[in-house]
């Protein structure tokens, strides 16, 4: 029954060809709508800073990191305590935390240590590692040496003067906007050898599995901590990062009006072009159900070209979509990595059926009903 | 179970009243009819007389709004819609004033369309096909499209679609009624010979004298009425 496509090629032509515009520019949507997701996920759209609700600077209870975590949608928790170490005078001021090392660098993907350096951190106690700016700030400084600091707020150690740190690695990055001028030391030995506010952490970082829960999330981490001493206040990472998922959600939005409204057109034309056909074939139906075709039958015959159609022109499009953006990005400067995501493929293989199916359906239930009477009298 | 033959058609009491709007078209009242088999039957009558619609209901293509209509052992007015669509496809051959062909089918496909709802092998349908199309003298057309063929030649690419399953009826619509006069009695011929030399029952419509003195009988119908002779 595809032999009946062929009988007004024009009409089934344009038809085609309006699916296939239609799907181009699906794929294309939809690979610019992936590559600007793919910015925010290194943004740290995703992350949440949970801290004590009165101010950063009051402590919270390091239990608090687990019950975080076993909150559903929780993917990790990271802990940081604020230090404000001072290397020999007070100018030297430079913003330094204690933090678990493998929940540090898992959190924060974004800093870049060498795995000998991770293995040396995990083996000292008093490992430190030191941005790359700061490294060049103090030129004497060396993987390897001791570096005493003080700091006013934690005093001395018991029986020490200074605090002892070792140099085991020096952190890079690969965003400009994070601080490479940071010392990240390990919690446990700052822990132990502190002598007031033991058990205490400074704030919390956690990772969320969906970045479009993070709001939920967060509430529900307050609710979590709601009438206990230490109450929290969970929120975005930061101020970009929450401007920045606002504007995604515009572009989302802006992509799926853009898509929905071609998809109705299309649909329109697609489906003026069956149930025109299916009008021309009128009296063909009927000689088809007079033979003894069934309903049924003439229903799944018109189905199946308009499926047809919306399937030969929706396939190509995304394929054209696909092979412009894989066979190398227009734009490499704008958007990086523009590609159409698979699930997006699938989605506009879905698509296209359903286009066909829906626009096929009144067509086709009209067919279906109609009486072979009726339908052979209209030429008689 | 009694000697006496029983007619292979049978209408009775057959009413046919059509809608529109509020009002009702009453085409057929209370209508009684019997065809025996093999006879080749012209159905005659002014246009608008409801020829085509007692047709219908005996081609099993409509239902009588009241009335029995028994054919062979079935009450095809009693059948539901698949059912119907079985018995018409194994029963009835149909024969359209306009051909009805697929104009995207060669000639052979389009007679091949009926055998598709039987279980015949692809083989066994091509040699029915090639059988039907014989009948018909069109051996020598199989491959053609209806739009490269006469009316003539159309019209018996429809008789071979008609004939292909072997059905019990042949039902004809003003066959002739878009021919010309000489391929008109061409097909009236073939439909004579399908009677005389094949046995084939057949119930033509026609309003063409012409057509109905080839028939075996003629019925006139006329305001719901059926009669032996014509009016006047
Ligand atoms: N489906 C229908 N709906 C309404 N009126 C119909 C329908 N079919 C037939 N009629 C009416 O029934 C009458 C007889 O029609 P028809 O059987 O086609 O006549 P004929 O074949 O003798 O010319 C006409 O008046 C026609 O308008
Ligand atoms: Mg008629």
């Amino acid at each position: 029954m595809l032999a009946n496509l062929k009988r007004k090629k024009l009409r089934t032509t344009l038809t085609i060809l309006s699916i296939f515009v239609a799907f181009v520019l699906f794929g294309f949507l939809c690979a610019i709508q992936h590559a600007f997701l793919g910015g925010v996920e290194v943004a740290g759209a995703d992350r949440l800073i949970v801290r004590h609700k009165v101010s950063i600077i009051q402590p919270l209870p390091i239990s608090y990191e687990s019950r975080v975590a076993s909150i559903p949608g929780v993917d990790a928790v990271s802990s940081t305590s604020w230090f404000g170490g001072i290397y020999q005078k007070p100018e030297n001021a430079f913003p330094s935390f204690a933090v678990d090392p493998e929940k540090f660098l898992n959190m924060f993907p974004e800093v870049i240590v060498s795995p000998a350096a991770k293995e040396q951190w995990l083996k000292k106690r008093t490992g430190a590692i030191v941005g790359r700016g700061l490294m060049e700030k103090f030129p004497t400084w060396k993987i390897g040496g001791h570096i005493p600091l003080t700091s006013p707020i934690w005093g001395q150690p018991a029986n020490q003067a200074n605090w002892d740190f070792e140099i085991v690695g020096v952190y890079d990055t690969d965003k400009k906007s994070t601080d490479k001028s940071q010392f990240f030391f390990r919690y446990d030995y700052f822990d132990e050898a502190r002598a007031q506010a033991k058990g205490k952490i400074g704030w919390m970082t956690i990772r969320v599995d969906h970045a479009d829960e993070a709001t939920a999330i967060a509430r529900k981490i307050d609710r979590e901590f709601a009438n206990s001493p230490e109450e929290t206040k969970a929120e975005p990472e930061g101020a970009f990062a929450a401007s920045f998922v606002k504007q995604i959600g515009d572009i989302g939005a802006i992509v799926t009006g853009v898509v929905s409204a071609v998809f109705f057109t299309i649909l329109l034309v697609a489906g003026n072009t069956v149930s025109q056909s299916v009008n021309e074939r009128t009296e063909e139906l009927g000689v088809l159900k007079a033979m003894g075709f069934t309903n049924t039958t003439v229903l799944v015959l018109v189905l199946a070209e308009s499926c047809a159609i919306s399937a030969i022109g929706g396939l190509a499009g995304l394929g054209v979509a696909w092979a412009i953006t894989a066979g190398g990005n227009p734009i490499p400067d704008v958007l990086p990595n523009l590609e159409i995501p698979n699930r997006d493929l699938l989605l506009g293989s879905a698509l296209a059926i359903g286009l066909g199916l829906l626009s096929g359906a009144l067509p086709a239930l009209h067919a279906m009903r109609l009486q072979i009477a009726v339908a052979l009298r209209r030429q008689g | 179970m009694s000697a006496e033959k029983r007619a292979l058609v049978m209408i009775e009491n057959v009413t046919r009243t059509f809608h529109r709007g509020a009002e009702d078209i009453h085409v057929l009242a209370d209508l009684d009819l019997e065809i025996q088999e093999g006879e080749f039957l012209a159905l005659m009558g002014p246009s608008g007389s409801g020829k085509s619609t007692l047709l219908n209901l005996i081609g099993g293509l409509d239902r009588p709004t009241g009335g029995r209509v028994i054919i062979g052992e079935h009450r095809i007015d009693r059948l539901n819609d698949r059912a119907l669509a079985a018995w018409r496809a194994r029963h009835v051959g149909f024969i359209f004033q306009f051909y009805n062909l697929l104009p995207v089918l060669t000639a052979e496909k389009n007679v091949e369309l009926p055998l598709l709802l039987s279980p015949l092998s692809q083989a066994a349908r091509r040699k029915h096909v090639q059988l039907a199309l014989e009948v018909v003298g069109l051996s020598h057309r199989t491959r053609h499209y209806p739009r490269t063929l006469s009316g003539g030649e159309q019209q018996r690419v429809g008789i071979a679609r008609a004939i292909v399953t072997d059905p019990t009826l042949l039902h004809c619509d003003e066959p002739t009624g878009d021919l010309d006069r000489k391929s008109g009695d061409e097909i009236l011929s073939l439909l004579q010979a399908l009677n005389q030399d094949y046995g084939k029952t057949i119930i033509m419509v026609t309003h063409d004298p012409h057509a109905s003195a080839r028939a075996s009988r003629t019925v006139h119908l006329d305001k719901g009425r059926l009669s032996a002779e014509a009016p006047d």
